[in-house]
């Protein structure tokens, strides 16, 4: 069953690439969330409730409800147009995502790690290499942040794989991470957006030498 | 005592943030100051005492990196009150700047003492919140861009350090530990898997890069250096590039001790090479001399980097070379924002003849000028040299030589920049703008500098001990 769930994870990150609207960008966002509780909560042999509080937190209410939301707000409040704006064409990104995720296997295959569930790994770093793809290759700022949301779940991936039993301290370093960059990433794409005309890295390129 | 420390730092923080009024604001910074010494002092007598768990631990390291931030801190804070002295702002932005400070310098201290791999990764985040508030403090469209760059960069670069600890999280597992503290890292060096303590080094290495100013993700702190008001500068381009270091440094001990390290030392030397590099390329055509200064802080991180990597004497030179730059560099920052207020500008080409109108910081300049660029009588020259040397006895003849020359020519563009800056009169220059900058404002400056001199003379014999007790753990 963990394995399904790993292997729709992967499937929305080709769903990611060829997205077209922000909207749908965020919904899939959201959809990873609830995969990653999915995961999270079958993974963990033994749930006491402190942690089954914490990841209910950082999956559900954060990464399914509370991030998506607060997307939509900026988008809404700040006029952005509802089209991601690659440079790429989708077709060209689709068969990228597709060949990252071929490759991540490939590299799993160099591994002879008993006590290491190879799907956690290739799923991981598929996401981590398809969210630096897509901020390479997107015009608008909201969709960086979008990228940068994806490397995160991958992160999430990967250190549910090193072991069930996660250090608080860790965990907390998640959330930490999460909430510090979005909330402020958020902030700034709200000014940038009150500031400038536009939301897009077109804006920014001043500062330079 | 670090947990008092960070409890009393947020304290203030707060309130801080809460009151608008002037005096209590210098007040509450002044009270940061003495908190801050009291830390230091108090490390110093409790050296190398596990606190909290064994989450902090003041080393050696930690204390040399503790009191440099400490000297710094002082006159960066006398520097922002001279800065809103002159700038009359709105309370609120100025209560956010002193909150920002003090947060980023707690969050610095912290890091330096922290003896745990994520404790470390928890105060780094910790920076790039407080400085993205010293970076943003002008609110316009540039310094939102040069925030925006700075926080996509540094929350990027966070997230390569956290996959970095993961993947030494299950080198430890298969060595049946679950420890990530340094000394238990260090302990079981041997027995990692070699495969993903590779992995780990590549990505924590990388990652703290964006702090430490090297290539690849030194972008975004020039940027930052250059929006920053130049006492918030100082502290990007001093302390916080220590601290992203400590945090390279000592995941690097660990590995040291384990077969990559010959390895880890190529990656170091790319890296560090190619900083150097890219230092020389864009101080050849900056225009702007902040961003000159951040420069050049580059090229310094890869010396030091270059002297880890060649190892022997090149590990003592590093250090000292950490700590001189950071005293050197600092009082650059702080003599720029005076030039700023005199010229309006902190452009080549704004600013000229500035012996003419201010002798002291012109003296500042030119002194903090042969300091930076490692002439004689300057500390960093003799930490300079023993790089040199280290790499020399190391046998990388051609790295060194390659840096040589591209010394030279980041001497050369440094001066050809310095010496319009205070001798080439500025033509149109109207002078009854200038702004009213008084002499006794660069006294914290020849301190650092005399500083910098001084230690490189006569380094006291406590100096000495804690620089060989930093590097102890490296093979000699």
């Amino acid at each position: 069953m963990i394995n399904v769930l790993l292997i729709t994870f992967a499937a929305s990150l080709l769903f990611i690439s060829i997205a077209n609207r922000l909207l749908t960008f965020i919904r899939i966002l959201a959809f990873q969330g609830i995969i990653l509780f999915g995961v999270s909560f079958m993974e963990l042999n033994e749930i006491n409730t402190v942690n089954l509080i914490f990841i209910l937190l950082e999956t559900i209410v954060f990464k399914t409800v509370a991030v998506p939301m607060f997307m939509s707000y900026v988008i809404k409040k700040n006029n952005i147009t509802r089209e991601t704006e690659p440079y790429l064409p989708y077709f060209l990104s689709l068969v990228i995502v597709t060949l990252i995720i071929i490759g991540t296997f490939l590299i799993s295959n160099v591994i002879e790690d008993p006590r290491l569930n190879k799907v956690y790994f290739v799923v991981a770093l598929s996401a981590l290499f398809t969210g630096l793809y897509i901020i390479m290759t997107r015009k608008k700022l909201i969709t960086h942040v979008m990228g940068f949301l994806v490397i995160e779940n991958g992160v999430f991936i990967l250190s549910l794989a090193v072991g069930s039993e996660m250090p608080m301290l860790v965990n907390t370093g998640i959330l930490l991470d999460l909430f510090v960059s979005v909330l402020l990433l958020g902030i700034f794409v709200n000014r940038i957006g009150d500031v400038l005309q536009d939301v897009d890295v077109d804006q920014l390129q001043n500062l330079k030498d | 005592m670090t947990a008092i420390y960070l409890l009393g730092a947020l304290i203030i923080c707060t309130l801080l943030f809460l009151n608008k009024k002037r005096k209590v604001n210098y007040w509450l910074v002044a009270a940061f100051l003495l908190l801050q010494w009291v830390l230091t002092i108090y490390e110093f007598m409790h050296r190398d005492t596990e606190e909290y768990l064994g989450f902090f631990k003041a080393d050696a390291l930690a204390l040399l990196m503790l009191a440099t931030l400490s000297v710094v801190a002082i006159p960066a804070f006398y520097h922002s009150y001279l800065y809103f002295q002159n700038r009359k702002p709105t309370p609120r932005v100025r209560s956010i700047y002193f909150m920002s400070m003090t947060l980023l310098l707690a969050a610095v201290s912290g890091a330096y003492l922290s003896n745990h791999l994520a404790v470390t990764w928890v105060f780094v985040e910790l920076t790039t919140l407080a400085a993205s508030g010293l970076v943003y403090h002008h609110r316009d469209a540039s310094a939102l861009e040069g925030t925006w760059k700075y926080i996509f960069v540094c929350s990027i670069s966070i997230t390569l350090v956290f996959i970095g600890i993961l993947f030494t999280s299950i080198a430890l597992q298969q060595a049946g530990h679950a420890e990530l503290s340094y000394p238990a890292l260090l302990e079981q060096a041997t027995s990692l898997n070699m495969f993903w303590l590779r992995l780990a080094f590549i990505f924590i290495f990388t990652g703290y890069t964006a702090k430490m100013g090297l290539v690849p993700m030194y972008t975004a702190g020039i940027d930052a250096k250059d929006k920053a008001p130049s006492p918030a500068g100082a502290l990007l381009s001093s302390v916080l590039m220590n601290m992203g270091f400590v945090g390279m440094f000592r995941f690097y001990e660990v590995i040291a001790k384990t077969s990559l390290h010959a390895w880890s030392n190529n990656v170091i030397f790319i890296a560090a090479g190619l900083s150097v590099f890219v230092a020389t390329v864009y101080m050849l055509k900056v225009e702007n001399i902040k961003r000159m200064l951040a420069y050049s802080s580059i090229e310094h991180t890869g010396l030091v980097m270059l002297g880890v990597a060649a190892g022997g004497v090149g590990y003592y030179a590093a250090i000292l070379h950490l700590i001189f730059h950071a005293f050197a560099k600092s009082s650059l920052f702080f003599q720029i924002g005076q030039v700023h207020r005199t010229f309006g500008s902190k452009h080549i080409s704004g600013t000229g003849n500035y012996f003419k109108y201010n002798l002291p910081g012109a003296l500042v300049l030119l002194l903090g000028f042969i300091c930076a660029t490692a002439m004689p009588p300057s500390g960093l020259f003799i930490s300079e040299f023993m790089i040199f040397r280290s790499l020399f006895e190391g046998h990388h003849l051609i790295i060194l030589v390659v840096v040589l020359v591209l010394l030279t020519l980041i001497i050369w563009a440094f001066g050809k920049n310095m010496f319009k800056l205070l001798f080439t009169p500025l033509a149109n220059f109207d002078e009854t703008k200038k702004g009213k900058v008084h002499g006794y404002e660069s006294v914290s400056q020849f301190v650092l500098l005399g500083l910098v001199i001084y230690l490189g003379f006569n380094p006291p014999a406590e100096m000495v001990a804690l620089i060989q007790d930093a590097v102890k753990n490296l093979p000699q």
